[in-house]
């Protein structure tokens, strides 16, 4: 009966390290394979150009000066929820709660912009707006860490439910300060005063937003990879009874670096809330909190790749809509483009790390 | 002999990992009715090796076949179809299930237990095992899930078996019992296959020896015509002494002071019963015991790792200052000038970050040096450059992570960073378990340097031979009661044994 078994076609064994360019050929080549592949797919559902298809999806960002500035915006804001999550995920903490952290953010500048418009001078509120919203995000994480770190919760339940709380939280208080009354939003605060508007620069709207995350983006990298606090972070996240072994105070790390995650949220619903739409709704994070997530792993935690994979996201993300419009496609079409896009190129790390080896000779030899 | 068919042979195997070559063109046979020792140092290739017999792996190049006909062995179902079974030295058995259901588990066909252990009991009596197959698993002692373990693969029959480094958790005593069921299953006409690194063990049990060097086939010939020096030399590839050096005590003064220490984990249960001893300066105090026996907690205890629930542990430094240890964590020890190290059983879990590179690793003890918020990186690099010189670690460079090292280069790495520190105290635990011949004599000399330099070694160990070759003193733990401190010149194995097994070690009889 054995001699049924025939010898397997090939095999799936573990590389040694890539050269880096070896890596970056793979990572390219199922870039290529993505277009190629979504390209197939565009002619034969809806029959358009597939040329087109990826022309409309390079205006979408590049179109116009606007539409550029735009893009940087949402890399710039995205980038910054990204950022806010890596501290926590490289320490295998999966806060997942900072959509929640960077609304609750939100809301504590928008309070400050609303109830102490005509009793401080601008630059105060600004002042008490910036240490309101990193202190109100970091709480907002600070909650479930203390519960991690106490008694062991679970953290990801801990800090998606937190999200609810805040968002419950902002659509209370979109009531209590809506403007005008009865429409149930808040409106654009302070349009006359402009009080609690962050400044911006001259030339530019959205320019402030982006050079605060490139700050932030230096600052977390050269936190997590040369500081002491980093180094204890890499620990944590690896092994906990090693980290105890040196002496490492755990509940101490998981608490402080939450903390850290939650600030940097904060500041997030910051420059959304001062900067980028001067006014609060339960919806202004828009999902990043989540698609953070997706940036942090693709770029497996490290600050510089992350403004790569932000950019990615955010690119397939503006493409989509402008199919959407140009070719009266549904836009759950770009959606798909995209899932295919981010298939191969997850797909390729596969490559990265295993081989294929075909058997030679194979079944025959007796 | 030579006109048997070999019941596996296995021709040209060969087997790549990325760029290391685990197995080099090995040819192997194996008989029926023989116990085979496989031989080599870490990383020769042995476990690999028998992983494709068992299909776990799949050979790159070569063939098997059994009873001289070609096999394809693509899974471990594969495998088990051709009656090839094999004991990993990590056990895969269900906790909270009986022997009998584990040992069913996963066959096809209707779940009969009654069927079930009758059978088992017939395997038993056939070879003279003791298994209650109602007894649930975590009811039963290492050597007791052992033998379920080799019951499945029977049960499911194997008469091909192979098992990797299977007395590395046994006492003497168990060991000899495993020993005679070895050998009355070879009197069955199966054929057993033993991966082992230690010499009176091969001498005793098996028929033939072979032996892979760097996953080369160096050669196979009877046990009894060769000895242990030989089997050695062609291990290692060139002439190694085997005696272990035992230097005179220096100078032993008291250093580490504990008195009726006692400790209960989470659960309540008693691990530590009041256990008292000194140990002195330039001198090595071995524990002995059965695993579980309470070395862990009491190590770690010292260390500042395991909550204390009564007793003392003093530490007693040159000018005979006493300081208290309980109740401080491994940073407070550290910040009173206590340079206390800590070998840990669990290497690549307590010790080390498997993931990070040797560097990172050697930077666990000292990242805290300095002023300032950042580490200084360059420091700990250069001490994994001057310990992989030192040590002969062998590693691709400074740079690759621990985990893919060799269990040996893991431990020297490990070892050098604890004594790197100068440590006035030096805490060992199974610091060679499954480290090979080479290895195991370097770290030996490496503990010994350090009771030259006046270091208190305390050494856990399981080998009772290398305890009482290498200890000045050996204390044998009981159930987590001190059963006896015996000087380690003069001791006899059988005696340390029966301490081992109960408390002051006289037997009734």
């Amino acid at each position: 009966m054995n001699n049924k078994t025939k010898t397997p076609l090939f095999h799936v064994s573990r590389r040694a390290a890539l050269p880096w360019y070896k890596t970056w050929a793979i990572r390219g080549a199922a870039l290529l394979l993505a277009l190629v592949l979504s390209g197939i797919i565009t002619s034969l559902v809806t029959g358009e150009d597939p040329f087109a298809v990826y022309g409309a999806i390079w205006k979408g960002s590049f179109g116009t000066t606007r539409k550029f500035w735009v893009l940087l915006q949402n890399i710039a804001m995205l980038l910054c929820v990204s950022l806010a999550v890596t501290p926590a995920f490289r320490m295998r903490c999966w806060n997942l709660g900072a959509e929640g952290q960077a609304l609750i953010g939100g809301l504590a500048s928008a309070a400050c912009m609303i109830t102490l418009a005509d009793k401080l001078p601008n630059w105060a509120v600004i002042l008490c707006m910036i240490v309101t919203s990193l202190l109100a995000g970091a709480i907002w994480a600070g909650i479930p860490a203390f519960f991690k770190a106490r008694f062991n919760t679970n953290e990801t339940l801990f800090t998606l439910m937190m999200n609810y709380v805040a968002t419950q939280l902002v659509a209370y208080y979109c009531v209590v300060w809506e403007s005008p009354k009865g429409s149930g939003t808040i409106g654009i605060i302070n349009p006359k005063t402009q009080i609690g508007w962050l400044p911006q620069f001259p030339s530019q709207k959205y320019l402030l937003n982006v050079v605060v995350v490139a700050v932030v983006c230096v600052l977390v990298y050269i936190y997590l990879n040369y500081s002491k606090h980093g180094y204890e972070i890499a620990v944590v996240g690896e092994s906990e009874r090693t980290a105890r072994y040196v002496g490492i105070k755990v509940e101490k790390v998981i608490i402080r670096t939450m903390l850290l995650s939650g600030a940097i949220c904060g500041l997030a619903g910051l420059l959304l809330v001062g900067s980028t739409n001067h006014t609060l709704t339960t919806t202004i994070v828009d999902g990043r909190g989540f698609t953070a997530v997706m940036v942090s792993w693709l770029a497996k935690f490290n600050p510089v790749w992350m403004i790569l994979t932000s950019f990615l996201l955010v690119f397939l993300g503006r493409g989509a809509g402008e199919i959407a419009t140009k070719f009266g496609l549904n836009r759950s079409f770009g959606d798909i483009l995209t899932g295919i896009i981010l298939f191969c190129i997850i797909g390729s790390e596969f490559f990265i790390n295993y081989e294929i080896k075909l058997t030679r000779g194979a079944g025959k030899e007796g | 002999m030579d006109n048997k068919i070999a019941a596996v042979t296995m021709r040209n195997i060969t087997k790549r990992f990325g760029p290391t070559l685990a197995n080099d063109k090995v040819w192997l046979n194996i008989y029926r009715g023989e116990i085979l020792a496989l031989l080599g140092e870490n990383g020769s290739g042995k476990t690999t090796l028998m992983n494709m017999l068992s299909g776990i792996y799949f050979p790159d190049e070569g063939e098997i076949a059994i009873d001289g006909k070609p096999v394809v062995i693509r899974s471990p179902k594969d495998a088990f179809a051709l009656g090839i079974g094999m004991i990993h030295q990590h056990f895969k058995l269900v906790d909270v299930l009986t022997a009998a259901e584990n040992i069913v588990l996963g066959l096809p066909g209707k779940l009969d237990l009654k069927a079930a252990s009758r059978k088992i009991k017939e395997i038993c009596d056939t070879y003279g095992f003791e298994v209650d197959p109602d007894q649930k698993i975590y009811d039963m002692s290492v050597s007791q899930k052992q033998t379920v373990e080799i019951v499945k693969v029977l049960y499911r029959g194997a008469d091909i078996l192979i098992l990797d480094e299977p007395t590395a958790v046994l006492t003497p005593q168990e060991t000899d019992k495993l020993f005679a069921v070895l050998r009355n299953m070879r009197d069955d006409g199966k054929a057993i296959v033993i991966i082992t690194h230690k010499m009176h063990e091969v001498e005793s049990l098996s028929d033939r020896v072979a032996i892979l060097r760097h996953g080369q086939f160096i050669g196979d010939m009877p046990t009894k015509s060769t000895n242990a020096q030989e089997m050695t030399n062609m291990m290692v590839g060139h002439p190694v002494t085997l005696n272990i050096d035992r230097p005179e005590p220096v100078d032993p003064h008291p250093r580490i002071e504990v008195r009726d220490l006692t400790v209960r984990d989470i659960e309540g249960t008693v691990k530590l019963d009041h256990v008292s001893f000194t140990a002195n300066s330039g001198e090595i105090l071995g524990i002995a015991g059965i695993s579980g026996s309470g070395q862990k907690e009491l190590l770690e205890a010292i260390a500042g790792l395991q909550p204390v629930e009564s007793g003392s542990i003093e530490y007693v430094d040159d000018s005979g200052k006493r300081e208290q240890l309980i109740g401080k964590d491994p940073f407070a020890i550290q910040e009173m000038g206590v340079a206390l190290s800590f070998v840990p059983e669990d290497r690549l879990g307590m010790g080390l970050v498997a993931n990070m590179d040797l560097g990172n690793n050697m930077m666990l003890r000292s990242y805290r040096k300095g002023r300032g918020i950042f580490t200084n990186r360059k420091a700990p690099y250069k001490l994994a450059h001057q310990m992989v010189d030192f040590l002969e670690i062998s590693t691709p460079s400074v740079e690759t992570p621990v985990r893919r090292l060799s269990g040996g280069n893991v431990q020297k790495v490990l070892v050098g960073r604890e004594i790197a520190n100068a440590p006035s105290v030096l805490l060992t635990a199974y610091a060679v378990r499954g480290l090979d011949i080479n290895s195991s004599y370097l770290i030996y000399d490496t503990i010994n340097s350090q009771k030259m330099r006046g270091v208190a070694v305390i050494y856990v160990g399981e080998d009772l031979d290398v305890l009482l070759e290498l200890c000045d003193r050996i204390l044998v733990l009981c159930g987590g009661k001190v059963s006896g401190i015996v000087p380690g010149r003069g001791a006899k194995k059988r005696e340390v044994g029966m301490m081992m097994t109960k408390l002051g070690g006289e037997a009734d009889e």
